[in-house]
């Protein structure tokens, strides 16, 4: 298998603050630590301020405001270290599969390292696509590319906003076991509604309700686990229960 | 089942439509026993064409410059306005008023006083031709602009993206199609500026061949000549589409492919 040489990963990212969106408070008061070198979950409903709290911490425009600080443990500015992937795999429709791997460059004026490119269709397994353009690939296979271009980026904070929700259950399970190789022992901070996507991925999960932030007792590594995993199940059922419990937002 | 391709096509069809016309045509000359002068048959036309296509080729050839001129003009113009717009605020906030004022006066209204201005020769009718197909063109590819998917936007901001290569890469792909339709709509409103134009003071062109014959009262050479000119105009639609089918095939909206 060929391993990329990540960036250093010590780059904790702490995150201290209240989110309030037109004067009514999103997250109140909360304080987070982002570990390096592993998956950390932002596991809540829709509405708990989670994909509004990954945009602030990729240095994005949200609608809501934001008191506090977002700090790394390096001095480096976190917007300059940070990749990202949407649950829409935003891809160009006129730019084929080497092309749409290699936008960061291109957009930065680097050119892209054409070699390194099909290094990367490679080990999603894409390689005899790289020619294709996105119109004529699967759900699945667009989202690979999109886990290429973030890939191809090599930054040490990997952002992902539920890239895996649109999927079918099966291209769901299989992309989050390529996702989980190719960023293993990686900051990755992953978006998500489901508990046990979280469970299965993460070491450390921040739940997001009723306008607070709370860590959550997360499995130990290996990850991902395996579908059978009989303590994974446990964790999510207790994790669901927790869950329904809180009042929700639109009833 | 095996498929004739010319009926798939829809040729088969649009030439059938265009008999059934000229039928129709015919029955009403016979019915109504209308005057040579008011509507000649079918055939007297057709025999007006054979007889002066010669002249018809010629201004054909002064209208079709005229207009390839006015729409080459104008869509470049109209591609810089909307980029322009797209840049900078403030340009933003002074043109597009202007814009649609501009817009509000019809280019006929004009006509006069541009032939005043640029004369009767080739610049007046180009000016037309460029007058009428800017504000579509800029219209279409500005709205096109404003429009980039956020998501990639988003994206853009993350890869710290410069300004300017987020246009070029992403915004301006992006509003291809809307850019497109643009130019469309604009091959076809172009002849008509140039006829304005010819309307209103020329020594040359169909629109002039039309005013002329019918001054003489030769309205089957009318006819003829409006013949021509529709012709004209449907060949220059078909050689955009073509155009554009063949080097920005990749920009297009799958949707519409298949439009006319």
């Amino acid at each position: 298998m060929v391993i990329l040489n990540h960036q250093p990963v010590h780059n904790d990212v702490y995150i201290n603050g209240s989110i309030t969106l037109s004067g009514k408070v999103i997250l109140n008061d909360m304080n987070l630590t982002i570990k390096a070198g592993q998956w950390t979950a932002l596991l809540g409903p829709s509405g708990s301020g989670k994909s509004t709290l990954l945009r602030l911490i990729a240095g994005l425009d949200t609608a809501a405001d934001f008191t506090g600080s977002i700090t790394s443990s390096t001095q480096v500015s976190l917007s300059s270290c940070v990749s990202y992937m949407a649950q829409d795999d935003l891809l160009l429709d006129w730019a084929d599969v080497v092309q749409n791997v290699c936008l960061g460059a291109r957009l930065r004026g680097q050119g892209g390292d054409k070699t390194k490119a099909k290094r990367v269709i490679q080990q999603v397994g894409l390689n005899q696509h790289a020619q294709k353009r996105p119109q004529s690939l699967s759900g699945g296979q667009r989202q690979r590319v999109a886990l290429a271009r973030t890939l191809m980026e090599q930054k040490s904070i990997i952002l992902l906003d539920e890239p895996f929700s649109a999927l079918d259950a099966r291209t769901r399970t299989d992309m989050q076991d390529l996702a989980a190789e190719q960023f293993k022992d990686q900051t990755v901070i992953l978006v998500t509604h489901d508990p046990g996507e979280a469970v299965r991925l993460c070491q450390s999960i921040y739940l997001l309700q009723d306008c607070s932030v709370n860590s959550i007792a997360a499995l130990s590594p290996p990850f991902p686990k395996s579908i059978d995993d009989k303590a994974m199940f446990a964790l999510q059922s207790s994790l669901m229960t927790q869950i329904r419990q809180s009042k929700r937002a639109d009833r | 089942m095996k498929q004739n391709k010319l009926w798939n096509s829809g040729f088969i069809y649009s030439l059938g439509a265009l008999i059934g016309l000229i039928i129709v045509w015919q029955v009403i000359v016979l019915i109504t026993d209308v005057p040579r002068f008011i509507l000649p048959p079918p055939a007297l036309v057709y025999t007006a064409f054979v007889e002066n296509w010669r002249l018809i080729a010629e201004h054909g050839l002064a209208t079709f410059t005229e207009v390839m001129l006015g729409l080459t003009v104008g869509i470049l113009l109209g591609i810089a306005t909307a980029l322009q717009l797209e840049m900078s605020p403030t340009a933003r906030l002074f043109l597009r008023p202007i814009l649609v004022f501009s817009q509000a006066i019809p280019v006929f209204a004009l006509a006069p006083v541009l032939t005043l201005w640029l004369g009767y020769g080739l610049i007046s009718k180009v000016t037309m031709a460029v007058l009428i197909i800017y504000f579509p063109v800029t219209s279409a590819f500005f709205d096109g602009l404003r429009k980039t998917p956020p998501g990639l936007l988003d994206l853009a901001t993350v890869m710290q993206a410069t300004n300017l290569r987020t246009l070029f890469y992403l915004k301006i792909p992006a509003a291809m199609p809307s850019l497109l339709s643009g130019v469309r709509l604009a091959a076809v409103y172009a002849p008509i500026g140039a006829i304005i134009g010819e309307w209103v003071g020329s020594s040359e062109g169909l629109g002039y061949l039309m005013l002329l014959a019918n001054g003489r009262v030769k309205t089957d050479l009318m006819f003829a000549a409006l013949f021509s000119l529709g012709a004209l105009s449907m060949s220059l639609y078909g050689l955009v589409n073509v155009l554009i089918r063949q080097f920005l095939f990749k920009y297009e909206n799958p949707s519409d492919r298949n439009s006319l």
